[in-house]
């Protein structure tokens, strides 16, 4: 077959859920060999769309227009039909390796079903066809992984056999909606490049659906831009991302973080200091065993902060780096000194501590789980400050969350209302300003943007900058995205499994880093290509 | 905007009550209930052995609240009047009038004036008939229906208390706190209950308060375990840690952000504990370790029926309020735990658009 061939075809995709139409007058073409990627911000309908195309909706749902898969309409399929369609010509990627493998069967049975259901293989040739899988995805050990089970299991590994369930039965379609999000950025691309190399030894058409423009530009070859369920613009991702035609996607493409870290003061005074500072895990042991060691999460190091400065601190999952922050705001049992304004902080206890607490404060990276559901944003907001400050009238509480609220940019009618009437964004503001009502002087900021769609990031990151050099606050910074940290810190310190691997000038590191790890992160997030 | 706050029940709550109000076994169970209730509360004013007001001599008498001795009303003895005495009550309403409430038997009156012997079948004197000792049973089982809601709820309230302040401090502080807590439960909850009561009433004559106290050193134990575990799941949620980072202490984030999430687990188990309760004091009247006797208790009455096989009316009555009284509470305990329930779909309301961004029904495309 030449390239040409359309694999798979939607003219007018129309979906709704009663009265709702959440995608409209969706209409795409994917051919042999081609990455197609439908990006979006979140709740733009691209993850509906492909779930629409193949029938995986709730009955409640409601689908219109022609679908055709290398030529056979879709509309008016029978359940056996779809079933033999989906896991033989169409295979899935979804975004959640943790959850989508059945935890109680073995990598290589779950492997075997696939093609026992689709080519009908059993026993032991199903066995020889589910290993070949597992090196065609690039497994190490394929022989000992079959008898694993998923947890034992990284996530990235878990992807790659999420890709060989998809692969298993020679798909003319591969499905991937967001396939990386939740892996460390290293990772996430490693799996995208077997994804590419996969595609074209099988001549695959693989539908791509991710929010992230930065993997766009490098792995997909056309682009469809969805808005509020509607596709905006499509073209080749040269036209697209050099040319965009509407305001929208020119919005998507601008919401990179920008700007830098407003510059410090010559002689600012240190405001946290910690020498050997470590963290270390008991582990469980079973009857009569004997302890395993402590599991060290995070190894001696010192760490220092200036007034005013921004520190962050930079690593994939596992490295330590929110575990560190949790030992110096005191919230994990930890060993060390801590010094705070002068003042040792690891040595206070109870009411002594929790008085001093006003002054470090956090905002957590789920703005979903860190707001209570059941409290008002006047009293979410308010709560600190009461404690606090168990003088002040209830005018002068009420003036002073109205306040702040207005720092962070929110109406002030919203005091009255509840978390959940407010979006991912807001959310984040709301948080922001329960922790700087209390006037802090240092406030740990634990990837409060990850879960944010970038043009909202970029907004974020210009408020806390904004409220950095009014107030004089120091951060501790938490990302893995060296973007946001970009545009945040002044200094940076990379982790890697609870160690320093590098740290200094936030530029300088970033521009020249010298260990083979953050050079690895560097690249992996894109920074590389445009500076 | 704090006032206004208020006055206006969250989101959630408004949900909850508008699931409990589309269950309408749960609601008109709920209404029942109620009234029932009500009505059982104001029983001295519908069944007593003493009128309700009375003018005697141009004077105004209470009997409903007050005891008069009988030497107000021309008697010879001080002792508190009995207004169904015919000789009294001649003497009464010569000088003055009564009002008696719609059934003129109290708990414990013996009606004397029984046409055969006791127990005497339904009539217009006593409508669900008398018992073996002559009184006279709806006035019983309109006592008999307060006493053990009363009972019931006293108990429920007390095992809540309890249970959640336990819980929820072993749940919080988790480690050696819930290790040994859980170790003491364990050994507490071995404890054979019922042998414990019953060897109780052999020693002192027990009372409603006896029985409450003894009965509240156990049932506290059911709630525990889920409030523990409610609390060990909260104890890490991030607003959980945000408020720890903010300074406030343990007990004050306990009682805003960790009980608030427990208490759903609470009250879905109080329906439980409520019915659990009841059927415990009925059964330990049928046994007879329960209240003193003559007091109005409902297995009491069911021992009657079972010992007056003749008397179909005993039997029949204790069945029909038991069967009705557990029935209620068991739909409303239903549909308290609908309410309760985040992923009780409304039926009024088709699927929400909210989940189809996200994508979620994917999971099941593999494996096929």
């Amino acid at each position: 077959m030449d390239n040409d061939t359309v694999v798979f075809e939607l003219d007018g995709l129309r979906i709704a859920f009663g009265d709702t139409t959440v995608v409209e007058d969706l209409s795409l073409t994917l051919r042999r060999g081609e990455t197609a990627a439908l990006v979006g911000e979140s709740g733009s309908g691209k993850s509906v769309s492909a779930l629409g195309a193949l029938d995986l909706l709730p009955p409640s749902a409601k689908v219109d227009g022609t679908r055709r898969l290398l030529g056979e309409s879709l509309d008016g399929l029978p359940k056996t039909r779809w079933n033999a369609l989906r896991g033989g010509q169409v295979g899935f990627v979804f975004q959640e390796p943790t959850t989508s493998l059945n935890p109680l069967h073995s990598v290589g049975k779950q492997l075997a079903e696939t093609l026992r259901l689709h080519q009908g293989l059993r026993g032991r040739a199903a066995r020889e066809r589910a290993r070949e899988l597992l090196v065609a995805v690039q497994l190490p050990r394929p022989d000992v992984l079959l008898d694993a089970h998923p947890h034992q299991l990284s996530g990235g590994q878990r992807q790659r056999v999420m890709i060989a369930m998809a692969i298993a039965n020679d798909p003319a379609l591969l499905i991937a909606d967001e396939p990386t999000t939740a892996l460390d950025v290293t990772v996430q691309r490693e799996i995208l490049a077997l994804l590419a190399r996969l595609r074209d030894t099988h001549g695959m058409a693989m539908l791509f659906i991710t929010h992230d423009l930065n993997l766009v530009r490098r792995h997909a070859d056309s682009v469809h831009v969805m808005k509020q369920g509607r596709l905006i613009e499509s073209g080749t991702v040269a036209q697209v991302f050099d040319t965009p035609r509407e305001v929208y996607t020119r919005h998507l493409l601008a919401a990179e973080p920008e700007g830098r870290a407003v510059a410090l003061p010559a002689a600012a005074p240190t405001l946290l200091e910690a020498h050997a500072l470590s963290v270390a895990f008991e582990q469980g042991k079973s009857w009569l065993g004997r302890r395993p060691a402590p599991f060290v999460a995070v190894h001696p190091l010192d760490i220092q902060l200036a007034r005013g400065e921004t520190l962050g601190l930079v690593g994939e999952s596992g490295s330590g780096k929110t575990t560190l922050a949790m030992a110096l705001l005191r919230l994990t049992a930890a060993d060390g000194e801590i010094v705070f304004g002068g003042e040792r902080l690891d040595t206070l206890r109870g009411n002594a501590l929790r008085r001093r607490r006003r002054r470090f404060q956090v905002v957590f990276q789920d703005p979903y789980g860190s707001l209570s559901p059941r409290m008002p944003v006047m009293d979410i907001v308010s709560e600190g400050l009461r404690f606090h400050h168990p003088e002040l009238s209830d005018a002068e509480v009420e003036r002073r969350v109205a306040a702040t609220l207005d720092e962070v940019g929110l109406p002030a009618d919203c005091a009255a209302r509840y978390p959940h009437e407010f979006s991912g964004g807001q959310r984040q503001r709301i948080a922001v300003a329960r922790a700087i009502i209390l006037e802090p002087d240092l406030v740990v900021l634990d990837e409060p943007t990850s879960a944010l769609d970038r043009s909202v990031q970029k907004q974020l990151i210009a408020l806390l900058r904004d409220l950095q050099s009014r107030r004089g606050l120091s951060y501790l910074f938490i990302s893995h995205d060296l973007a946001v940290v970009r545009a945040m810190a002044h200094r940076v310190m990379v982790l890697k499994d609870g160690r320093v691997v590098e740290q200094g000038d936030c530029d300088t590191l970033l521009s020249r880093p010298q260990a083979d790890y953050t050079q690895r992160l560097l690249e992996a997030s894109g920074l590389g290509d445009r500076t | 905007m704090t006032t206004r706050r208020h006055f206006r029940a969250s989101p959630i709550a408004r949900r909850r009550w508008q699931v409990f109000r589309g269950n309408r076994r749960a609601w008109w169970s709920l209404w029942i209930f109620a009234t029932l209730l009500v009505i059982s509360l104001g029983a001295e004013l519908i069944a007593n052995d003493k009128p309700i007001v009375m003018q005697y001599q141009g004077q105004w008498y209470v009997p409903v609240l007050i005891d008069y001795p009988e030497t107000e009303f021309n008697g010879f003895l001080p002792t508190a009047t009995d207004y169904r005495d015919p000789v009294v009550r001649r003497q009464i309403e010569e000088r003055g009038w009564m009002l008696w409430p719609p059934v003129g038997f109290s708990y414990e009156t013996l009606d004397r004036e029984l046409d055969g012997p006791a127990p005497s079948p339904p009539s217009a004197r006593h409508w669900l008939g008398t018992d073996d000792h002559g009184r006279d049973v709806f006035a019983r089982v309109l006592y008999g229906f307060r006493l053990s809601v009363v009972f019931a709820v006293i108990l429920t309230a007390g095992s809540m208390a309890l249970g959640v302040l336990i819980g929820g401090v072993q749940g919080y502080f988790g480690g050696k706190v819930d290790l040994v807590g859980q170790r003491i439960i364990e050994i507490w909850s071995g404890m054979p209950v019922l042998f414990l009561l019953i060897i109780l009433a052999s020693l002192v004559q027990p009372n409603l308060w006896w029985l409450l106290g003894i009965m509240l050193l156990f049932s506290w134990l059911g709630l525990v375990d889920i409030v523990r575990a409610e609390f060990l799941r909260a104890r890490n949620l991030e607003y959980v840690r945000a408020a720890r980072a903010m300074g406030l202490p343990s007990r004050l984030i306990m009682w805003r952000h960790v009980l608030p999430n427990a208490m759903v687990a609470t009250l879905t188990f109080i329906p439980f504990l409520f019915t659990g309760a009841i059927t415990t004091l009925t059964a330990l009247d049928f046994l007879g370790f329960g209240l003193p006797p003559g007091s109005p208790s409902l297995g009491e009455l069911v021992a009657q029926g079972k010992n007056n096989l003749q008397a179909p009316w005993l039997g029949i009555t204790a069945f029909l309020s038991l069967g009705i009284m557990l029935s209620l509470l068991v739909f409303i305990g239903e549909g308290l735990r609908d309410a309760f329930d985040p992923r009780h779909v409304l039926s009024t309301q088709t699927s929400p658009t909210a989940s189809a961004s996200s994508g979620l029904p994917g999971r099941s495309a593999h494996g096929q």
